[in-house]
């Protein structure tokens, strides 16, 4: 049996269930998936998590596919992950940043797409400061599938998947579960992806953090909220010690130093003291409870240093697990409607 | 042959300022409005053009007392010639351009030379509104009285805010004896600060910057002090929030002299808007989300804020419908949300907007063109009474419409050269059949003339 047989006879089935839907173009964001389409493709990785840990890890999957990776801000894990995904598909990979391209000549970033779909690549994986950038391409590229793997404060829906297969791996579900997000949530991605994704599979999401760094919209309702809003369900609890109360999953998010300038935050000392997630708060979650948290930290702010690399910490789990769920939304964009 | 002297046969008169609503002739010589209602067939000459209109409705042409022409300095957005056909397409006859050109209205010189080429190149009338600052700045009053003299209706710095409330108490008081209305673009932009559509639900799922209402009724509220202070005329633009109707009927109530005007936008879309389509999904489906076309400000608001504007709008407590036409180049509109210029192109999709109003049994027509026409001729002063009537010896500018035309909007059909509007392929109920200026149709047939 051939690499790529091993790997069609995990991946192909559950793209074959999927047939009745029209082949997925795009990962924008998981509004969009239904709870079906993201168990597909936690499903997909676990088949991709074994070709990860194998000695020689190349399958043919994706050969003469090209990915382009478009990345307008810094980032270390997730342009390294999807390009390592990429690889280990047989892809070819190609790395462009903003500096030393041609955005410092002010091209835009429309016209950058447009000239990088007519090079007849298949599929770019797009970062960008601005909120709904990766959907400015989408609507305007009609031959490429785009990526999002972080837009603004708006979505990183591969951060949401690869927290989700985390989660099931480590406690073997996520319908029923408390995941608790704490931080700052106003101008977290990882946090909108992960209340569309975590609430599509039937966990229960309660949001901790300064009010000051929470949607002010969430703690006062305008009175339309649609039933079938995600973030009309979310809880919101600003003590933490009353947030953690029987959670199963906690994660925490990076805080920026400029909150602090931008007075969303009194003293850096005072959110440490209010929200830093320590082991003496942990007590008050399940036993079983995860640590997670999406990187980068900051060791002694949000999360102390000592729980980030304890037993119950998974955020290691969670980078690897990252290669696993990119190769899979890869597979599933360019592969799997042929 | 009389080519001069026209007969608009069979239409529904609505004048408002008359409180007319009635099938009848109108009479047209010379630019001036011989008769209106019964025409005496011994009136009407031989040969006099017949204008057939039975069935559609006739009224005092449309004024607008907010709209951006962007000549001179953006003249690839939009020019007095193109903005005002785009004008005459929406059956508006007299326009007030707001002075945030650039350079900026805030010299008499300016002012001449908007009217000049409104002269040469418009075909409605076309009033230039000043600056209260020195080159909208926001330090130092502009010569308020050469500016009135010159011949603005108005002063504004709209774009901008009058920041300054000391300056703001200044320009109200200065302008007090020249009649003219200050109009303020209420922005605390200390409040507001990055933010790119109305705080909310929709703005914190999409991860867009939000405007709370607050930022709009707390320099509402400031204005309105100040007014009452100073005794001077304060216009308040474009309301969009739920919370400026009280503020402004507050005021009324107190003898304030105060004025207000919402746009069509705001009386008929939602923030649900920024989500595209369909909002099971941002991603998918016909359109997505982050449509920049609707970046607006103030920005789309919620169904409630709506809903509080149309009762304002229906009760009178806002005076008027402004169209605050905002036309750009397409191009600048292909960026990222955050990165897009604020505004739509309104001028020819307005009545079709605001007749939702009257469809939807929210006000009479004859109330709704009260407001598109009495209303702002009120807010600019008395010198545009004899524009907003079809009374016997005043001066032609008439509007020919069928209010239960259908139509879908497209961008590519306009006369602006703004083609940005979120309505693309929307199907809006009422159309303008025809304009006239002065006795002359300037729009007819689904052309200019």
């Amino acid at each position: 049996m051939s690499l790529l047989n091993a790997i069609e006879t995990e991946a192909q089935p559950q793209i074959e269930a999927a047939g009745v839907r029209k082949r997925r173009r795009h990962v924008l964001d998981l509004d969009d998936f239904s709870q079906q389409e993201i168990l597909e493709v936690l499903e997909s990785a676990e088949g991709m998590s074994e070709v990860l840990h194998r000695d020689i890890k190349k399958v043919p999957a994706l050969r003469g596919r090209v990915v382009v990776t478009l990345f307008y801000e810094a980032s270390t894990r997730t342009r390294i992950s999807f390009e390592e995904a990429g690889k280990i598909l047989s892809a070819d990979v190609i790395n462009m940043s903003a500096s030393g391209s041609s955005t410092e000549k002010g091209e835009s970033l429309l016209n950058t797409g447009l000239t990088i779909q007519a090079m007849g690549v298949d599929i770019i994986v797009i970062r960008h400061p601005h909120s709904g950038a990766p959907y400015l391409l989408a609507q305007h590229l009609d031959r490429v599938g785009i990526i999002n793997a972080g837009d603004g404060i708006h979505a990183h829906p591969t951060q949401a998947l690869l927290d989700l297969y985390t989660v099931r791996e480590k406690l073997g579900r996520l319908e029923g579960l408390k995941v608790v997000i704490v931080g700052d949530v106003l101008h977290s991605r990882v946090a909108r992806s992960n209340i569309w994704g975590f609430t599509k599979m039937g966990a229960q999401v309660v949001l901790c953090g300064p009010s000051t760094l929470l949607p002010l919209d969430m703690l006062r309702p305008r009175g339309d909220d649609d039933e079938n809003d995600p973030l009309a369900s979310v809880q919101v609890e600003t003590n933490l010690d009353r947030a953690l109360e029987g959670a199963d999953v906690v994660m925490a998010l990076r805080l920026q130093a400029e909150r602090q300038n931008g007075g969303f935050l009194p003293s850096m000392r005072e959110y440490i003291r209010r929200w830093q997630v320590t082991e003496a708060r942990l007590s008050r979650a399940n036993p079983e409870a995860l640590v997670m948290h999406p990187g980068p930290m900051n060791e002694g702010i949000e999360i102390s240093s000592t729980l980030a690399h304890g037993g119950r910490s998974v955020i290691e789990r969670q980078v690897t697990n990252g290669v696993a769920i990119r190769m899979a939304l890869l597979y599933h964009l360019s592969a799997g409607g042929e | 042959m009389a080519p001069d002297t026209i007969l608009i046969k069979g239409p529904r008169i609505i004048d408002p300022g008359r409180g007319v609503d009635e099938v009848g002739d109108i009479l047209v010589r010379d630019g001036v409005i011989l008769a209106s209602g019964t025409v005496s067939p011994d009136d009407i000459p031989e040969g006099c053009r017949v204008v057939e209109a039975g069935g559609l409705v006739a009224s005092p042409g449309f004024i607008d007392i907010h709209c951006h022409l962007r000549e001179p300095g953006y003249e690839y957005k939009e020019t007095i010639a193109a903005g005002t056909r785009a004008a005459a397409r929406g059956g508006f006859t007299s326009i007030c351009c707001m002075p945030n050109t650039d350079p900026p209205i805030d010299n008499s010189a300016m002012v001449e030379f908007i009217q000049q080429r409104a002269r040469d190149e418009g075909i409605v009338r076309v009033f230039p509104i000043g600056c209260v600052t020195k080159g909208r700045k926001g330090k130092e009053l502009s010569e308020m009285e050469e500016l009135a003299v010159a011949g603005v209706v108005a002063f504004s710095d709209d774009g901008d805010p009058v920041e300054d409330p000391n300056l703001m108490r200044l320009a109200l008081t200065y302008s007090s004896d020249l009649g003219l209305p200050v109009t303020n673009h209420c922005q605390d932009l200390s409040l507001s600060r990055n933010g790119v559509m109305a705080e909310g639900r929709v703005a914190t799922r999409l991860g867009l910057a939000g405007i709370p209402s607050a930022v709009e009724e707390a320099m509402m509220a400031r204005d309105i002090a100040l007014a009452e202070l100073t005794g001077g005329r304060i216009h308040l633009a474009h309301l969009s929030t739920a919370g400026s109707v009280p503020l402004v009927r507050q005021a009324r109530e107190r003898g304030i002299p105060v004025t207000a005007e919402v746009c069509p936008h705001h009386l008929t879309i939602t923030d649900e808007w920024v989500l595209g389509g369909q909002a099971s999904g941002t991603g998918t489906g016909a359109s997505f989300a982050y449509d920049t076309m609707t970046k607006v400000y103030p920005p789309l608001r919620g169904q409630q804020d709506v809903d509080a504007l149309v009762q304002g709008l229906a009760e009178g407590v806002i005076d008027c419908i402004a169209t605050d036409h905002a036309p750009h180049e397409l191009i600048s509109k292909l960026v990222t949300y955050e990165d897009a210029p604020s505004g739509i192109s309104v001028l020819e999709t307005a009545l079709g907007s605001a007749l939702q109003l009257v469809h939807g049994g929210h006000m009479s027509l004859i109330a709704l063109v009260e407001r598109m026409t009495v209303g702002p001729a009120r807010v600019l002063g008395a010198s545009f009474d004899h524009l907003s009537t079809l009374a016997p010896g005043t001066t032609a500018d008439i509007v020919i419409f069928d209010p239960d035309l259908e139509w879908v909007v497209d961008p590519d059909e306009f006369q602006s050269m703004g083609k940005n509007t979120p309505l693309r392929g929307a199907t809006l109920k009422g159309q303008v059949v025809a304009t006239m200026v002065q006795g002359r149709f300037v729009y007819q047939d689904g052309a200019v003339v």
